[in-house]
């Protein structure tokens, strides 16, 4: 490689693994989540221009981090007086600590090490306040926490990028207008301000898992964001089932990372996947979390989703895998959590249990949902069901239906392979 | 500091003509709890919604404005640092636990223009 190419690799993997890092950092020097967010921006701009020049910095992240305070500290300084933004609300103590824009300057600035992982923290829980509308959350976490395009982001969340883009706006400017604090909620706020963090580090972790776009399936940075997020709450809430539940969730998941495609980066499917190479140890650590969450009571959306997928990466073979009881598992999922995804998942071991035409009866059924309407998996399930009916035509129908809505291009070519197969 | 309007949506408000001591002795309560915690800049009641009168373009109409199961039967001025401190304040109203519910608006500006005449 190049050191023209190696720097720009450099920089796309800061932006995937530090973003949030220095977005966070850059926020209390800012003040404000649009002049933070510009300013970092630009601090990756001037990366692809000087790291080609003058190297990778030891320290990408401090270097990101240093360049985008200074722009901030630049603009605030030259617009001052103008500005009619309403500061955004950093605790006083922290601010104090952190110390006025001046004195950083004069100053090393310091090494986003430690604190970080709280800075990014108290972005979730601003990004996750209640006083935003739940798509608001989730589409200002994706784009401010993860850095993930608003495309990507509209396109995981099944909204025009237009839509996206408005709706991330709008939250902004409740965030400042209406003063939403900047911080980590207080422990007496933290249990009712969880549910909304615990959905968006999901979404972060699917979003990554199935990149919505492009040609790489995963997104690794998401995919260990996601974890990372997941693990870190776990510490702070630890006694929390649901916690507990998205962390084995996402490990059970998580597990079967190198064994989703082929040398040629070609998507399997589960019964082809080579449960060798399977992560023992996510997959036990998973099981563990499972275990004694279910211990606790009345187990929740996550703690069954983490079931299931511990039931399914736990089985010796495809064929072995007990589907009665990933039916059971989803029956009481379905009872917490009525979604039609999950209605529309339950088919997949349905099918194994009851054959693939009672299967495929309730996805006939969830295809007049309008939240399925442009879901891709839907198509890609009926398709699949329809071929083992042994109705071909009907199939290369359905499999057409799902290409036309799937954007990553190891799906689509999975698609493609399937459809041939189905002549 | 930063002033947020509380809206207190009620069924109706409880400062009937006819209201008991009984009646609004919740809301009284809790008017003294918001003075004591020197958070309250203003507060009003209003009366019940059968002495609203509505005008929408150039028609007048009697009710509320909004044709709808709860109306605004009081409000008050808030001084909060942020929205959490506000809405901790704000949900203590009685009308969160009698079936109605408070909305929390930012200010954007105003104020008194002058004291009412004695």
């Amino acid at each position: 490689m190049s050191g023209q190419s190696a720097a720009a690799a450099a920089v796309a993997d800061a932006h995937r693994r530090e973003w949030a890092l220095v977005l966070a950092a850059t926020v209390r020097t800012a003040g404000d989540l649009d002049l933070a967010e510009e300013c970092v921006q630009e601090a990756y701009a001037a990366a692809l221009r000087s790291w080609p020049r003058d190297g990778v910095p030891g320290n990408p992240a401090a270097w990101l981090t240093t360049a985008a305070r200074r722009r901030a500290i630049d603009v605030i300084r030259r617009e001052l007086a103008l500005r009619s933004k309403l500061p955004l609300l950093v605790e006083p103590e922290e601010a104090a600590a952190d110390g006025a824009p001046d004195r950083l300057l004069d100053e090393e600035v310091e090494e986003p090490g430690d604190a970080v992982p709280d800075e990014r923290l108290r972005l979730v829980f601003t990004c996750c306040h209640p006083a935003l509308a739940p798509e608001a959350q989730l589409a200002l976490t994706l784009r401010l926490v993860c850095g993930v395009p608003t495309g990507d982001v509209a396109r995981a969340l099944l909204v025009s990028e237009a839509t996206m883009a408005a709706r991330i706006t709008r939250a902004k400017k409740k965030i400042s207008g209406a003063r939403i604090p900047y911080r980590v909620p207080r422990p007496a706020e933290l249990p009712d301000r969880l549910r909304a963090v615990l959905g968006v580090i999901h979404l972060l972790f699917t979003t990554g898992h199935t990149a919505p776009s492009g040609a790489e399936l995963v997104r690794a940075g998401l995919v260990e964001r996601a974890l990372h997020l997941a693990r870190m709450l776990r510490e702070l809430m630890p006694d929390e089932p649901e916690v507990r539940g998205l962390l084995a969730l996402l490990l059970a998941t998580d597990a079967r990372r190198a064994t989703r495609v082929d040398a040629a980066g070609r998507l399997l499917p589960l019964e082809e996947q080579d449960r060798a190479r399977w992560d023992r140890a996510a997959i036990a650590e998973a099981h563990e979390l499972v275990v004694a969450g279910l211990r606790g009571g009345m187990p929740g959306r996550y703690l069954l989703q983490a079931a299931i997928a511990s039931l399914y990466a736990q089985a010796p073979s495809y064929e072995a895998t007990d589907w009665a009881q990933a039916v059971l598992l989803y029956d009481r999922l379905l009872a917490v959590w009525p979604s039609p995804v999950v209605a529309l998942n339950r088919a997949v071991p349905l099918a194994m249990v009851a054959g693939p035409e009672a299967a495929l009866a309730q996805v006939e059924w969830l295809e007049r949902e309008p939240g399925l309407a442009a879901y891709q998996y839907l198509p890609a399930v009926k398709a699949d069901l329809l071929r083992r009916c042994g109705r071909a035509a009907e199939a290369r129908q359905a499999y057409e239906r799902a290409l036309a809505l799937t954007a990553n291009e190891a799906e689509r070519a999975f698609l493609r392979d399937r459809l041939a197969a189905v002549g | 500091m930063a002033q947020y309007a509380v809206l207190i949506y009620a069924g109706d408000s409880a400062h009937r003509s006819d209201a008991t001591a009984q009646d609004t002795a919740p809301h009284d309560r809790h008017a003294e709890e918001l003075e004591r915690s020197g958070a309250l800049l203003a507060a009003y009641a209003l009366t019940p919604r059968d002495l609203a009168t509505s005008v929408r373009g150039d028609v007048v109409t009697d009710g509320p404005f909004v044709d709808a199961k709860e109306i605004v039967a009081g409000f008050y001025l808030l001084e909060a640092p942020d929205l959490d401190a506000a809405l901790a304040i704000a949900r203590l109203n009685p009308a969160c636990r009698l079936g109605g519910g408070v909305e929390v608006r930012p200010v954007a500006g105003g104020g008194f223009v002058r004291h009412p005449a004695g």
